[in-house]
């Protein structure tokens, strides 16, 4: 087969593939969410803004993403910075740092669940210290700061890990000789960060943050593990709608609302990160 | 004067530094390794133990909550239907993506701009979603609740991974190489499986690896797609605000282990995956 046509033939499952499964249901999903029935409405969007639950979910995801995400870009970017000078063991510590990557948010809700419940770990060890005569049942909604603070940590425990292989990969990437020169001209360590480090890893910040911040809106099975319905978020009010209320076109509406928003935040992310043409390493 | 002190000081401030930095590494190890040892526990706890209070610290290695575990009904077909979704995922995500990565990699074509933007497109949704009108579509056509189906959707998250990983690998065997295979008598072809596929054999398993565990771990998507033939993720997702905490500790320790052994086999190409899969 002759060059001209081979590279076509080989991107051609993919882009059959996509076209089917992504592209495809895309279409179906906005016919879904802008019709009940009859012709083009807004209907299924009036319905599940106008619900009360809606500006809870919505403020939860929203808030939940801010209080999570600069946690998770400092403590990447601290791990990440800290693992780029060390000589021994840095496969290890490594390893040990990405283990999160390969747990599901499911498993990680079942994890912290295990240290915030009644009976939890957390109540053994404040029991033992002597702080509190009888274990706290913490994941009530008595508690609303602590459930919040549950699904914060199990969130920043589990995807800080997704960051911190971008960020090394992308450390990785910045040559050696820029730290040397800044050395012999006595920069301090923090300068050579904010004047070296920062804006060449700009592009990696990009992709980490884009990732993560989507990954925040669709944060779901953690919260359902750790709060259950005391803290709705977008997702599952979408999954409630779609299973306990089987009304396909609200959740179609806001599977619309999640992308939106997701899409807003993309490039948002991208216009305030965005790399000067010409300037790659 | 300044000189004299500062020379004097700074073996101290070093040696202060370094042990900050010593003991920030344990710190940022524990708390990744701390919250898995305190699974660990309840997994190897007997049921009993697990609900009482107040909780030991070290595992009395008892196997009553695994053994409950695997006697729950429905959990062993549940965690059957997850290995064969993940394996049919990993399979076709590779078989798809890998001729893409090996094109983008060779070849300039027109519209190579516009098919890496759809591939990096994909990642900037959130696909689960897609599982809400593919279940209408997957209805109509009979896919629904199957293995087959859910591991359409899965394979539609993991194969934006499994091109721009191949690419990278790809990219990193000198097309000097083939061309060498070629002047010597190999078709295309033969060139591609008797040079390049056994030098990017080990890569092409760490992203099929990678693919395995994306699919493993999807909770959305998995959830609205099955009913009857739920994976385990479902099931435990479904049985949440219902199942004895033993059980749910067990599942999520069975969750959790083959993660654990499949990061460590691909450790050495996740971030060559990643560095590369940025640009």
């Amino acid at each position: 087969m002759n060059a001209r046509v081979l590279p076509y033939v080989l991107i051609l499952p993919v882009t059959a593939f996509l076209c089917l499964f992504f592209l495809y249901p895309f279409v179906l999903v906005a016919k879904q969410a802008f019709s009940t029935g009859d012709g083009f409405t807004l209907d299924n969007f009036r319905q599940v803004v106008g619900y009360w639950k809606f500006p809870i979910s919505l403020q939860n995801t929203l808030l939940l993403a801010a209080a999570v995400v600069p946690v998770q870009l400092a403590l990447a970017l601290l791990m990440a910075t800290m693992v780029n000078k060390m000589q021994r063991g840095r496969d290890l510590v490594l390893y040990v740092w990405t283990i999160p990557l390969g747990i599901s948010d499911l498993a990680a809700g079942i994890i912290w669940l295990a240290i915030f419940e009644q009976s939890g770990f957390l109540n053994s060890m404040l029991s033992g210290l002597g702080v509190v005569d009888r274990p706290v049942n913490f994941l009530s909604y008595q508690h609303p700061g602590v459930v919040f603070l549950a699904i914060a940590l199990a969130e920043i425990w589990r995807a800080t890990a997704i960051m911190l292989v971008i960020l090394v990969a992308g450390i990785g990437l910045i040559p050696k000789e820029y730290y040397e020169a800044a050395e012999v001209f006595g920069a301090s360590p923090w300068k050579r960060f904010t004047r070296i480090t920062l804006p060449l890893l700009r592009p990696s910040l990009q992709t980490a943050l884009v990732l993560r911040v989507i990954l925040a809106f669709e944060v779901f099975a953690v919260v359902l593990a750790l709060g259950g319905t005391l803290f709705p978020v977008l997702m599952s009010e979408t999954y409630a709608y779609q299973f306990d209320l089987l009304d396909s076109g609200a959740a179609a509406a806001m599977a619309l609302i999640i992308l939106a928003i997701s899409i807003g935040f993309t490039l948002i992310i991208l216009r305030a990160l965005r790399v000067p043409k010409g300037a790659t390493i | 004067m300044t000189t004299v002190t500062t020379d004097v000081a700074a073996p101290d401030t070093r040696r202060a530094g370094r042990y900050v930095y010593i003991a920030a590494v344990v710190l940022l190890c524990a708390w990744v390794l701390v919250p898995l040892y305190f699974l660990l526990i309840n997994t190897l706890s007997s049921p009993e133990t697990v609900n009482s209070f107040p909780k030991p610290f070290i595992p009395e290695f008892d196997l009553g909550s695994l053994g409950f575990f695997a006697g729950f009904a429905g959990i062993l077909s549940a965690l059957k239907n997850s290995i064969l979704v993940a394996g049919l995922t990993m399979i076709m995500s590779i078989l798809i993506g890998a001729p893409a990565g090996y094109a983008l990699s060779r070849f300039d074509f027109r519209g190579k701009e516009a098919f890496r933007l759809l591939i990096l497109l994909t990642r900037a949704f959130p696909l689960p979603l897609l599982a809400l009108p593919l279940a209408v579509m997957f209805i109509r056509t009979g896919l629904d609740d199957t293995v087959f189906g859910l591991s359409l959707v899965h394979t539609t998250l993991a194969i934006p991974f499994a091109v721009l990983i191949t690419f990278s690998l790809f990219s990193g065997i000198p097309l000097e190489l083939e061309e060498a295979a070629w002047t010597l008598g190999c078709t295309r072809l033969t060139a591609f499986t008797k040079v390049v596929l056994p030098l990017i054999l080990p890569g092409i398993t760490a992203s099929a690896i990678f693919a395995f565990v994306i699919s493993w771990n999807e909770v959305f998507a998995a959830a609205v797609l099955t009913i009857e033939n739920r994976t385990l993720t479902a099931f435990l997702l479904q049985n949440l605000d219902t199942s004895p905490l033993h059980l749910k500790f067990a599942g999520g320790f069975i969750l959790v282990v083959p993660a654990l052994i499949f990061i460590f086999a691909v450790r050495k190409y996740l971030f060559a995956m990643w560095g590369i899969a940025n640009r």
